[in-house]
């Protein structure tokens, strides 16, 4: 028995986590979450502003780690459509052009009274720059020096939301939702801390602790991975009740139980693997 | 009669019909009249400090209509213009009749919109001024249907002023230079001949070992520097032990293989290991294309090196320079062909990927301390002093504004000091934050 | 000449750009550098896919083992970009319908968008994903009980593991909020998996955090200072010829 674990393939573990995902990914098996102060603290900062604010929502995300941050911005989004925030879309990342449509598909489709047809007015999508921190200096001090147009070629004085616009200092709020470089550290370092502009950010789960000593101070709050994302889901829902019924509005939470029993299995592998190990020390010293 | 009649028409209804004529064209000139707004009060405009004058910050005390609960809310806006004072503007006007002939006309400055902040916010950036010209700010709030405050305009007009050095960053300019200068004078001081002790690092002990093994076993080795650009200080940390890696396969006769996620690396990679064979007195088995580019793009170079990894089974690999969420994928593939893997990145949030699949990992400043530790030259190890001299530095910043902070914590019991009142540690920690971590610079 | 002159150059601008991060006027200075780097950058593309394409082609030519893979990655390479460079199934932009060109390459429906949607986002995830896999055998072979820190390392990704699902809540989701001694101080809920998490990750993580990132910080510092001096130089290559 212990040779044959001592020489476990480890595509048999591969084939246990595969299903450790799939079966509760496909039975959609949700959780109640309870919202951690940090979560409360990202979702009190979009909410306490007052209506029709000024957000910049920075996508700063590929379809590699979309399955980890596209319920964050997704839940952003939402709880900015609630709240009938202006926003203005932009991203570091050539692929975040594509997720920042998918942001825009939900104030069309599940916010059209405050945001179909009025693009320009409500929200705008700057879409790509490259430069990654070098843009981020640029549109924190001066936006039109770094987008001259938005991403159909409209020149930005001739876009309501961004005629008066000389950088972001001037929005309410950041949100960043960030995959790795250049994301959420890059807007701390070049953006919020030297000019105070209250931020937050989404992260993947990895980026998590490298953010955590900016909080309070430099960062409002943080959603780190799903189980953010799933918390602030909550928030909202708790919040704003109607939305309960939007089983999209829900990503997070339905991927909360995958998680659950993948971190179960992480688990008890920890400990097979620290039962062999003992075994044979014992062997060892017998 | 017929007279009397005339004169009556003439001298009492003509005046009468203009009368009704003019009330009626005034009624319809008027908006239909909005319900009056109370305005904000104690407006006031700044000069952002630390700028390079294009800037005034201008704060006001909300209108009393704002309110923080009241629902529908009475004001919505606060809409601020401005006006330039002193001078006119000159627009180019076409002189009417000649189509080429353009004369400049003066405008009269007038007051313009610039901007507008919500309800229930204080505070607006006007980061669009020149620099020395004055302006006058006025603000109005504004509310459904037309409802509108009185103007408020700023008594005088302000300035925007160019700072010749951002005073807010003085105590960051006096750490630079600590910290810097101490860098520079350890390396002075190693050149001058004088002994430098520094510690073993087993993981950069470990390196020889592993090209030998894959000297003796035949195979290759894989020296991966990262998915960032040369811009990124990783990658070059990551060239400069590529160079010592070069310098030992070079020795040994083993194949060095380097896999670029970017172009310029792959130029950099390409001159550092080509020295390198030279130095050692092999320049005939430099293999240019040993060192090739993949692809930018993230996942699909560690697809490809992976892939080859697989194939072609090194017998050590080297991960050195910026990674993200590939350096699992990566340890681990290399793990599964039994390589002896090295790995050193600045990345904390990969370091305990590197740790668990990796023999040896150079954990952050380990990584920086590498070039210095493999090459020997006295001068790089001085820069290692200097580096812990600033690790000194810091040390001792930390204690004092920890010991600073918690006794005066103790000091206040929860209570923040009245102004003035303050105790000599109460004061010290408003500068710590204020001043030395804050944006107040040397300024009392 | 070879390795001086780019010396020279590097240092010049380095300490430039140190400086101006003090004067406000200069500021923009190192903004254009970065522009500079990024134009430089975008040049050097041709070079990555010129080293691409003879890579490829000497596999293909002398049939080495694998070269059915790089026939694979060059004709990708090509197909990709045609669609994107003609901008296949794109509409003209409404502004400019004469211009059959206008259109965003990108545009939903074009090819372009078919290949990124359907090909480059599910292949990119599918990487990702396998980070699940590699953790999964990397905790089963690595997190061993060695020796104390190991055991304690192993207590703490164990609790942190939990107090991120509803495990927690599971477990220790009953603990009742009142006092373990006496009034005030410690309470039982203080012992839930997901509270024990979030000190585990404020109390410990955050500072060790702070701490890697200080000896890093010093590390970039004297790593650039020792670039910009001069004093290694073994990125430039040599200023002889092989």
């Amino acid at each position: 028995m212990l040779e044959i674990l001592q020489n476990l393939d480890r595509r048999w573990i591969f084939l246990v986590m595969f299903v450790a995902v799939a079966v509760p990914l496909i039975m959609g098996t949700t959780f109640p979450e309870t919202p951690s102060d940090q979560v409360l603290a990202v979702f009190d900062a979009v909410d306490n502003l007052p209506d029709g604010s000024n957000i910049v929502m920075a996508l700063d995300y590929d379809p590699a780690s979309a399955g980890e941050l596209q319920p964050m911005a997704s839940a952003f989004t939402r709880h900015c459509a609630l709240k009938k925030h202006n926003i203005y879309f932009m991203t570091l990342w050539p692929p975040g052009i594509n997720m920042i449509e998918g942001s825009i598909n939900i104030l069309n489709e599940e916010y059209p009274e405050t945001y179909k047809g009025k693009y320009g007015t409500k929200y705008v999508n700057l879409g790509f720059r490259a430069g990654n921190e070098g843009v981020i200096k640029l549109v924190v001090e001066d936006l039109k020096k770094s987008y001259t147009t938005d991403i159909h070629g409209t020149n930005l004085d001739n876009i309501p939301l961004t005629k008066n616009l000389k950088n972001i200092q001037q929005v309410d709020l950041l949100a960043n939702v960030s995959a790795g470089y250049p994301g959420s550290q890059e807007w701390v370092l070049y953006g919020s801390s030297p000019f105070d502009i209250p931020t937050v950010v989404g992260c993947t789960g990895v980026q998590a602790p490298i953010m955590l000593p900016y909080i309070p101070d430099q960062l409002t709050g943080m959603l780190a991975a799903i189980k953010g994302a799933a918390e602030y889901e909550q928030a909202i829902i708790n919040h704003y009740p109607e939305l309960a019924k939007n089983p999209k509005a829900k990503e997070g939470l339905v991927r909360m139980g995958p998680q659950l029993v993948a971190h179960v299995l992480l688990i008890s592998l920890i400990v097979l693997g620290n039962v062999i190990y003992f075994l044979e020390r014992r062997q060892g010293t017998a | 009669m017929h007279l009397w009649k005339n004169v009556v028409i003439e001298r009492l209804m003509i005046p009468l019909l203009c009368f009704a004529a003019g009330m009626a064209q005034s009624r319809a000139d008027d908006p239909p009249k909005a319900k009056q707004l109370a305005p904000p009060t104690q407006f006031r405009a700044e000069d952002v400090d630390g700028d390079a004058g294009t800037a005034i910050d201008l704060f006001w005390t909300l209108s009393p209509d704002d309110e923080e609960d009241t629902k529908p809310r009475k004001v919505l806006r606060y809409v601020i213009s401005r006006k330039q004072i002193g001078g006119s503007e000159e627009a180019v006007v076409l002189e009417s009749g000649s189509p080429f002939v353009f004369e400049v006309e003066e405008k009269k400055p007038e007051f313009e919109e610039i901007g507008e902040a919500t309800y229930r916010k204080d505070t607006f950036r006007d980061s669009n001024c020149e620099t020395g010209v004055p302006y006058l700010y006025r603000i109005q709030a504004f509310g459904p249907d037309n409802a509108a405050s009185p103007t408020v305009e700023l008594k005088e007009p302000i300035i925007a002023t160019l700072q010749w050095f951002n005073l807010q960053r003085s105590w960051f300019a006096v750490f630079v230079f600590l910290i810097c200068g101490a860098v520079i004078v350890f390396i002075e001081m190693a050149r001058r001949g004088k002994t430098l002790k520094i510690r073993k690092i087993a993981g950069l002990e470990a390196i020889k070992d592993a090209v030998g093994r894959a000297t003796e076993m035949g195979r290759s080795c894989l020296f991966v520097p990262g998915i960032q650009d040369i811009n990124d200080i990783q990658t070059v940390a990551g060239i400069t032990i590529l160079a010592q890696v070069a310098k030992t396969t070079a020795d040994y006769r083993a194949t060095l293989e380097v896999p670029t996620s970017r172009s310029l690396v792959m130029t950099t990679a390409r001159d550092t290991v080509e020295a390198a064979y030279l130095q050692a007195g092999r320049p005939d088995e430099y293999n240019e294309d040993d060192i090739y580019y993949i692809t930018d793009e993230q996942f699909g170079y560690v697809a490809s090196v992976t892939g080859k990894m697989v194939r072609d089974k090194p017998a050590a690999c080297f991960y050195m320079g910026a990674f993200y969420a590939e350096s699992l994928i990566l340890a681990e593939t290399g793990n599964s062909v039994g390589a002896i893997q090295v790995a050193g990145t600045a990345m904390p949030t990969q370091l305990p990927f590197f740790v668990a699949a990796c023999d040896f990992t150079l954990i952050g400043e380990e990584f920086f301390a590498a070039s210095a530790y493999l090459s020997g030259e006295p001068q790089q190890l001085g820069s290692l002093k200097g580096q812990d001299f600033g690790k000194l530095i810091g040390g001792i910043l930390l204690l004092a504004g920890c010991l600073i902070m918690t006794i005066s914590a103790f000091e206040s019991r929860g209570e923040p000091p009245a102004e003035g009142k303050e105790t000599v540690l109460q004061s010290a920690q408003i500068y710590l934050k204020e001043n030395i971590l804050g944006k107040g610079g040397f300024k009392p | 000449m070879k390795r001086t002159v780019p010396l020279l150059i590097s240092a010049v601008t380095g300490f430039i750009l140190i400086g101006t991060a003090f004067i406000p006027m200069f500021e923009e200075w190192g903004n254009d550098a970065m522009a500079w780097f990024n134009l430089l950058a975008a040049f050097a593309f041709i070079l990555g896919g010129g080293n691409l394409l003879k890579m490829q082609l000497q596999k293909i030519s002398a049939q080495q083992a694998g070269w059915g893979y790089a026939a694979v990655t060059l004709i990708a390479f090509f197909v990709t970009l045609f669609v994107g460079l003609a901008k296949v199934g794109v509409h003209p932009n409404a502004k400019f319908p004469e211009f059959s060109w206008s259109g965003n390459y990108l545009e939903v429906g074009s090819a372009f968008w078919w290949f990124f949607e359907y090909i480059f986002t599910p292949l990119s995830a599918t990487m990702f994903a396998l980070l699940a896999f590699y953790i999964s055998s990397a905790a089963f072979r690595a997190f061993r009980a060695k020796n104390t820190e190991a055991t304690i390392l192993l207590i703490i990704a164990v609790i942190v593991l939990l107090g991120r699902t509803y495990a927690s809540e599971w477990l220790t989701g009953g603990f009742p909020n009142e006092p373990i001694f006496g009034e005030g101080g410690i309470t039982y809920s203080d012992f839930k998996l997901d509270h024990l998490s979030q000190i585990i990750m404020d109390d410990f993580t955050t500072p060790g955090m702070r701490a890697i990132k200080i000896g890093i910080a010093l590390g970039v510092a004297s790593t650039s200072l020792k670039v910009l001096l001069g004093v290694d130089r073994s990125y430039l290559g040599s200023d002889q010829e092989a």
